[in-house]
């Protein structure tokens, strides 16, 4: 079925697919009104998407490297652009961003600017060049443009620290999603979540992911985008929130004058439900100082460019031109969630805190809010939190906490829209969870797998056997994540920055540099992948246990650091050892040149 | 100088000036965060807020095309663009 043809009637057959998860929506809504339960119908959503993508994961089964690896190198540019962006926004993307924007505001900002800025490196610097060389994962284009073992076990090192730190993070979302929809511990859930994130690529590979990921795009975007347009719509903001919010941007800045930000005793805190923040920061205003908000946009931009499940997803174009294009639609399928998230943030925000609108809840008695269903319910939930810290009974600005996740969960209920967007947010996170992390278990797991294996222990394994290495390492490498996630050491959002700083430390300059500076050599870059991954771990670990870091580089920005360092060492020890020899300048002549025949060849 | 070596430095002078822009709304414009706040951006949003919830993301994408575009168009100068499949 998944052959040949597929490929033509691709937008017939998500057309079909579109249609039918809308027809589901439509559905659940009569449901709704027949006196289905909210969690019957959250237990339907998720149960129904991740069926169907278990259904396209086992049509899409492959027995061939070429399309276990990189999909068969035909996946149209817009589609591939779908699955990118499916792949790219995390589970942290979809329920974590508008409620850190809600709570930061412009600090937070820099992120948006950096996660959507990357793809400009990613487009320009590298992505066509990697896709010329032909090669199958990250570390394969370094160990084939610098030679060596060495190279090679290096990239999969800094690959699988990176990724390993974010895929943990997805799988404790799915876990999260899994376990509020369907009832289940969390303990538990985990592991419900990492079956279905593997039921999407054991069989097929990369092109399982690739068809899954598509559909997970578009479940997750219609999940996103509808509660946006609705709420906007209901409170009378205006119909398209987007070109329409100024007018509610202001206001909120003129409430927050009128409110203050009164700090909290510390003792007051201490009641505080951990995770739990109040509102102290402007919304709209300038509150970071301008090196705060670059530095950390610029570490996620070469982050961006340096992350090998992304890099990956440029592989499975068919050609050098479609994957420059790929890019472009890649970004603009994020920018249609990136650009709504702070439209989401200023809704939820000001229909809080307005008193004069009927949901406000800052200046009403304590008691009052206090027996509001959506209140009890998210209270129950542990994502709010009211107290009258200064005794007058009423409630003000900042005796009112919320947890980050409320933004996106809690919004639509409290706006008043009816239970099945709920179940639609829940099909939405499970969906962006489930993307990401099934492109960072396939990105290890294809680098061990082809990497350290194929390449390094036993070069003569045939087809079938490479897979089942793949295919084994996909399940351990999966288990190990949902291990370590079900023990809940960091939460969603640190640990996913933190990837990037890895990323960038140890991968940015040696893929740049094998592009743009035919001088590399192969001790350039094993100074560059391990003095800048040391270097960039150091300084984590140091700031972490106290140490008070330089230049205003934190915990969320010391890739800065690790990728400074590589690139000086990077560039110092080339310097000293001999230049590249003549077949590897001429190697990265053609890999300068779109046309022609791919470097590592069809394999 | 060979066809290629022209090649390359063309490509090389549109990826200098694609990153300049995209520093400029990447990096340039947050230097100045604060004051261009103060001024009244598209749809009526404070400037430096619209440019990071929209506008510089909007720029990006833009940014991409076009570039995708001019490389193609250097490509073909040459002839070393790839016939067929898109």
């Amino acid at each position: 079925m998944i052959k040949g043809n597929f490929i033509d009637n691709l937008p017939k057959v998500y057309g079909i697919y579109t249609g039918g998860f809308l027809a589901f929506i439509i559905i659940m809504s009569i449901g709704e009104q027949m006196g289905m339960t909210a969690k019957l119908i959250g237990i339907c959503f998720v149960a129904f998407t991740v069926a169907i993508y278990a259904i396209i994961g086992y049509l899409s089964r492959t027995a061939q490297a070429d399309a276990y690896y990189v999909a068969g190198r035909q996946v149209p540019t817009v589609f591939n652009g779908m699955a990118t962006a499916a792949d790219w926004m995390s589970g942290a993307s979809f329920v974590a961003m508008a409620g850190g924007i809600y709570f930061k505001g412009y600090g937070y900002m820099a992120l948006l600017v950096g996660w959507t800025g990357g793809y400009v490196l990613v487009a320009s610097l590298l992505a066509p060049y990697l896709r010329k060389f032909g090669c199958y994962t990250v570390p394969d284009f370094i160990g084939t443009r610098y030679g060596g073992n060495l190279t090679r076990f290096l990239a999969v090192v800094v690959l699988t620290v990176a990724s390993f730190t974010y895929v943990t993070a997805q799988i404790n979302a799915t876990g999260t999603i899994a376990s509020v929809a369907l009832d289940i511990p969390f303990q538990y859930a985990v592991y419900v979540g990492l079956i279905s994130i593997l039921l999407c690529s054991m069989l097929g590979g990369m092109r399982g992911v690739t068809w899954t990921q598509v559909a997970q795009y578009i479940v997750l975007i219609i999940a996103y985008l509808l509660p946006v347009f609705w709420i906007s719509n209901k409170m009378g903001a205006g119909f398209f929130p987007h070109f329409m919010l100024a007018d509610e941007v202001s206001r909120i800045a003129e409430l927050e004058a009128q409110f203050g930000f009164v700090k909290n005793s510390a003792e007051n805190l201490k009641e505080v439900p951990k995770g739990l923040a109040g509102i102290t920061k402007a919304h709209s205003a300038v509150n970071a100082t301008p090196w705060a908000f670059i530095s950390l946009a610029l570490a996620m931009m070469m982050g961006t460019a340096s992350l090998p499940h992304v890099m990956m997803r440029y592989f499975t174009t068919p050609s050098v031109k479609a994957a420059r294009k790929s890019v472009g639609w890649s970004l603009f399928f994020i920018f249609l969630l990136y650009s709504s998230a702070p439209m989401l943030a200023t809704l939820s925000k000001l229909s809080l805190i307005d008193p004069s609108l009927p949901t406000g809840i800052i200046g009403k008695s304590i008691a009052d809010v206090q027996a509001i269903d959506w209140y009890q319910n998210w209270n129950q939930a542990n994502l709010m939190f009211v107290s009258d810290f200064n005794g007058n009974g009423t409630l003000e600005l900042n005796e009112f906490f919320m947890g980050g996740k409320a933004v996106v969960l809690a919004t639509p209920e409290i706006a008043g829209l009816p239970y099945v967007i709920s179940g639609l947010v829940a099909a939405g996170g499970m969906a962006a969870a489930m993307s990401t992390a099934d492109g960072l278990i396939l990105a290890i797991a294809n680098a061990i797998s082809h990497d350290v294996y194929y390449k390094i222990i036993d070069p003569k394994a045939e087809t079938a056997k490479r897979l089942v290495v793949a295919r084994v390492l996909l399940v351990v490498i999966g288990f190990a994540g949902a291990t370590i996630a079900a023990m809940e050491i960091q939460g969603i959002l640190g640990s996913v920055i933190w990837a990037f700083d890895f990323a960038m430390s140890g991968l940015f300059f040696p893929l740049v540099l094998g592009v743009w500076w035919k001088r590399a050599n192969r001790e350039g870059a094993i100074a560059g992948m391990a003095l800048g991954l040391a270097s960039g771990m150091g300084y984590l670990i140091w700031v972490r246990n106290g140490g008070s870091g330089f230049l205003g580089i934190t915990q969320l920005t010391f890739g800065i650091f690790g990728s400074a360092v590589s690139l000086v060492s990077m560039v110092v020890v080339s310097l000293i050892t001999s230049e590249p020899n003549a077949a590897t300048q001429r190697m990265v002549d053609e890999v300068r040149v779109p046309s022609g025949r791919s470097i590592i060849g069809k394999q | 100088m060979s066809k290629q070596e022209q090649h390359w430095e063309k490509t090389r002078g549109l990826l200098m000036m694609t990153l300049a822009i995209w520093f400029v709304f990447s990096i340039g414009i947050f230097l100045f965060g604060a004051e261009m706040n103060e001024v009244t951006g598209p749809f009526g949003y404070p400037l430096t807020y619209w440019f990071t919830c929209q506008g510089s993301l909007g720029i990006f994408v833009i940014l991409i095309f076009w570039f995708a575009n001019r490389q193609e168009k250097i490509d073909e100068e040459f002839g070393f663009s790839e016939r067929g499949d898109d």
